[in-house]
């Protein structure tokens, strides 16, 4: 599903943010990528929904080479992609329901069909009865439940989350990525960045750690070594 | 398609006054254009009634033989600069007089001798209906005895003509200035749309909304408000026209509007000005959202 080979990416003010990273996702995997703050993990995220493209290396996601990703393309790949952030997101002048319309409007989806999905996706995050309500009007916790529900709502191959958490109460995480784990029971590929170690402790899920913009532990490589050594 | 005219209408509303200017200063630009434009084009037709009319009239003394005179007219129609001689009699001359000087219609009916002379009217060839020519023939047609006075119109026909061209030339630079002044005006409102909505195109971007989509509502605002300035500035070209040609009269009469394809000319340009400065404002700006 995903494939780092060797990828390079400096920002042009001259950063170095990424240096020699190779990875695999395959499909149905759920997978941390963790490390301090300014370590690249949102570099990483940039370059898997095409926001950013690679110095050098290559980077597939999906059937796409994002180093050699023509501009109509992009378009395509965002719409395998669900991707949510620690802000949320979400417009401030449209109900819960018309933020996960929107989503769909914009890609031109059928209008038949769009109260329906919006309705099924409210219901997988649980806010079926919020579908009315404003953004502000919401707790942070339901906010975020919203944006994965817009993520959610084109069937994502592949679900990008960054640090979306990062804005919650620990109820309201908990909450939020027990949503993420059934996800990606449902199939879906999940990409969570995050710098909370309790969350990544309590679960058995394959953690890539970074330290300025490489990587330092990846759980499928090193496990299987020191499995091979002993 | 019902989306992206929704999307494109909502500016107005968003951005009221910034959208009436853009209308307004398009709408001026295409105004002055066309203004001038009318000027040039009756310009043009009045100059076209000359140049066909006679351009060179040559009076005849009194009581020269008519045989001298077709002579004459054989010899002056073989200048390679002529195109046909004509004689007017005295006679014909004074009932010309009478049909075409309406207000003096009574005073040549009283008349007991015919003042008016006769003449030689000369049409010049097409290619020969500059001034040098003219004048050329002009004074050779003056080296017959009988000839008694020779006029032609040179002075005001090149002063038509020069006019012609400042008029087309100065409408040309201020309607061009004013279309520089919309197309910047244009650019800032989409400039501004786009600021307003940055969250928005930021977030069509990131679900996967195609380019054209995200660009499609601005282009279509850009045109619509150009379309809006061609017709508006059509309806104040005719008030003005209107209005010179009925307070003015007299002369002016017979002034003409704009022919069809005149108007469609105006309106797609302003449909392409529209289009010009939000393509350059969306092209300099979605990028940075
Ligand atoms: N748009 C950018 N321009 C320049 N430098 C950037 C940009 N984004 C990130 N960086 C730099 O790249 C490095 C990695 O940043 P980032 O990927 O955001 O880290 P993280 O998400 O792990 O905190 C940092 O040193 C950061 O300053
Ligand atoms: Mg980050």
């Amino acid at each position: 599903m995903i494939r780092f080979s060797h990828v390079y990416k400096s920002y042009p003010n001259g950063a170095l943010a990424l240096k020699d990273i190779s990875f695999r996702v395959g499909k149905g995997e759920f997978v941390f990528l963790t490390g301090h703050s300014g370590a690249g993990k949102s570099t990483i995220l940039k370059l898997l929904f095409a926001e950013q493209k690679p110095t050098s290396g290559e980077v597939r996601v999906s059937g796409y080479n994002v180093s050699a990703l023509r501009v109509d393309e992009v378009p395509k790949l965002r719409r395998r992609l669900g991707i949510v952030f620690q802000d949320f997101r979400l417009l401030e002048d449209r109900t819960a329901g018309e933020n996960i319309a929107f989503a769909l409007e914009v890609i031109g989806a059928r209008r038949d069909t769009i109260a329906a999905r919006v309705t099924r996706v409210l219901t997988q995050v649980g806010l079926s009865a919020k579908s009315r309500a404003y953004p502000r009007e919401l707790s942070g916790g339901e906010q975020q439940r919203v944006a994965i529900a817009r993520a959610l709502v084109n069937d994502p191959a592949i679900l990008v989350a960054d640090e979306p958490t990062g804005n919650l109460d620990e109820r309201a995480t908990r909450g939020v990525f027990q949503l993420l784990r059934d996800i990606n029971t449902g199939g879906t590929v999940v990409v969570m960045a995050t710098h909370d170690l309790d969350l990544v402790r309590q679960t058995p899920y394959r953690t890539i750690e970074l330290r300025d913009g490489s990587v330092v532990y990846d759980t499928a490589v090193d496990e299987t070594e020191a499995t091979e050594v002993s | 398609m019902r989306l992206l005219t929704r999307e494109a209408l909502l500016s107005f509303r968003r951005a009221p006054l910034l959208s009436t200017l853009s209308i307004t200063t398009i709408a001026f630009s295409l105004f002055t254009l066309g203004l001038f434009g009318l000027v040039a084009i009756n310009l043009r037709e009045a100059l076209r009634g000359i140049e066909e009319r006679v351009e060179i009239v040559a009076f005849v003394l009194r009581g020269t033989p008519a045989e001298t005179i077709t002579l004459a007219t054989q010899d002056i129609a073989a200048f390679p600069e002529v195109q046909d001689v004509s004689f007017v009699s005295e006679a014909q001359a004074l009932e010309r007089a009478r049909l075409e000087l309406v207000e003096f219609r009574d005073a040549y009916r009283d008349l007991q001798a015919n003042p008016l002379p006769a003449s030689m009217e000369v049409r010049m060839k097409e290619g020969f209906r500059q001034s040098a020519s003219v004048e050329r023939v002009a004074e050779r047609i003056r080296g017959f005895a009988f000839v008694d006075d020779v006029r032609y119109g040179r002075d005001w026909v090149q002063r038509l003509d020069q006019l012609r061209n400042v008029t087309g030339l100065v409408g040309l630079v201020i309607g061009l200035a004013f279309a520089a002044v919309a197309v910047v005006i244009i650019g800032v409102t989409i400039r501004l749309t786009i600021l307003q909505r940055a969250r928005e195109i930021s977030i069509m971007r990131l679900v996967g909304a195609t380019n054209w989509f995200v660009r499609g509502p601005f282009l279509l605002e850009g045109a619509l408000k150009g379309l809006l300035g061609g017709f508006l500035s059509l309806a104040l070209c005719y008030a003005g026209f209107r209005l010179f040609r009925d307070t003015t009269g007299g002369p002016f009469a017979g002034l003409v509007f704009f022919r069809p394809e005149h108007m469609l000319v105006i309106v797609v340009f302003g449909v392409l000005l529209g289009l010009g400065g939000s393509l350059v404002s969306v092209g300099r700006h979605l990028r940075n959202v």
